[in-house]
């Protein structure tokens, strides 16, 4: 993970912010969406919104922690807006659940292991499923990106406790899902 | 912070703890999540130009509408004009014949009369004083 100092983040240009971060917060926005397309537009609009306000960045947090932020309220706009238009028939693009758990690198692993990994990566992403959209967001922060819990809770504007509690809750579905598997 | 706190953070960071098993599938969902990520990111893109407008096409459109539109109301309106014409020389001829009509209507009536006057006197001139004498004889009988 790239980190900059607030003198760092001054020297930097735009543009090279944008080279460091963008496949990271297209992995996100594609983690929590599963869908192509979504991703790339979420992802062209946080780039968007966050050179439209480069100058009133002060560098108090690092730059992927305030591009996530904005990265997250995008797609909480984008989850509400298409929560109120339940009334037109939206066409959603997100890939199956099996389908996502497609891409799992094959490793040096036997056939059979490989079908069990994958089945146990398909159970992970139906356990994120049917995680509230704050435990998603914290989950996949957590296990995807990797950042640590004060990271989480400094992007998501959650305190630390908060951030614990849904990853703990979350892990919980994960665990059950598993169970369920057995 | 009282005990019953403290045992829910020691709960929460239990939980948090991962076994071996977990660990190693959320280790697998991440590297699946990466690879598709970067699938995606490094795929070919289709680059989709927007339509030019093909001005000189949409000017023969226009124009070609122009001139059907104008040969059709052309035609329209010639055909229109020509029944009113028709309706107008019909009413005329129509006048026209009934004009006949009334003329000859009077001719006849004309003919009649003067046939009338000529052979329908009431009594011949040269007969009057014979007339006037049977009168006389009328009135000294009663």
């Amino acid at each position: 993970m790239i980190k900059a100092t607030a003198e760092e983040l001054a020297a930097l240009d735009f543009e090279s912010v944008v080279a460091a971060h963008r496949a990271q917060i297209f992995r996100f926005l594609l983690a929590s969406t599963r869908d192509v397309d979504l991703a790339e537009t979420l992802t062209q609009d946080c780039f968007l919104k966050a050179h439209r306000n480069w100058s009133s960045f002060r560098g108090e947090s690092s730059a992927l922690t305030w591009l996530m932020r904005i990265a997250i309220n995008l797609q909480k706009d984008n989850w509400r807006n298409r929560r109120l238009q339940f009334w037109r028939q939206t066409r959603t693009n997100s890939v199956d659940l099996d389908e996502a758990s497609e891409w799992l690198p094959s490793g040096e692993r036997t056939v059979e292991q490989r079908l069990l990994a994958k089945e146990k990566v398909a159970q992970v992403w139906r356990a994120v499923e049917n995680l509230s959209e704050r435990q998603r967001t914290v989950f996949l922060l957590r296990f995807v990106e990797e950042l640590e819990l004060k990271e989480i809770a400094e992007t998501t504007g959650m305190g630390e406790g908060t951030v614990k509690a849904h990853l703990s809750r979350a892990l919980a579905r994960v665990r059950k899902q598993f169970g369920e598997m057995r | 912070m009282n005990r019953r706190d403290e045992e829910a953070r020691s709960g929460e960071s239990e939980s948090l703890e991962l076994e071996p098993e977990l660990r190693e599938a959320l280790g697998n969902f991440k590297a699946s999540v990466d690879a598709w990520s970067e699938s995606m990111m490094s795929r070919p893109r289709e680059v989709k130009t927007p339509a030019r407008t093909n001005w000189g096409l949409v000017t023969k459109w226009v124009l070609g509408c122009f001139v059907f539109a104008g040969t059709v109301s052309g035609g329209v309106y010639e055909n229109h004009r020509q029944q009113e014409a028709a309706k107008i020389e019909a009413a005329r001829i129509a006048e026209q014949q009934r004009q006949l009509a009334a003329q000859r209507t009077r001719d006849e009536e004309d003919l009649m009369a003067r046939v009338d006057s000529d052979i329908a006197r009431e009594v011949p001139s040269a007969l009057e004083p014979m007339a006037s004498l049977m009168e006389d004889s009328a009135n000294s009988g009663n």
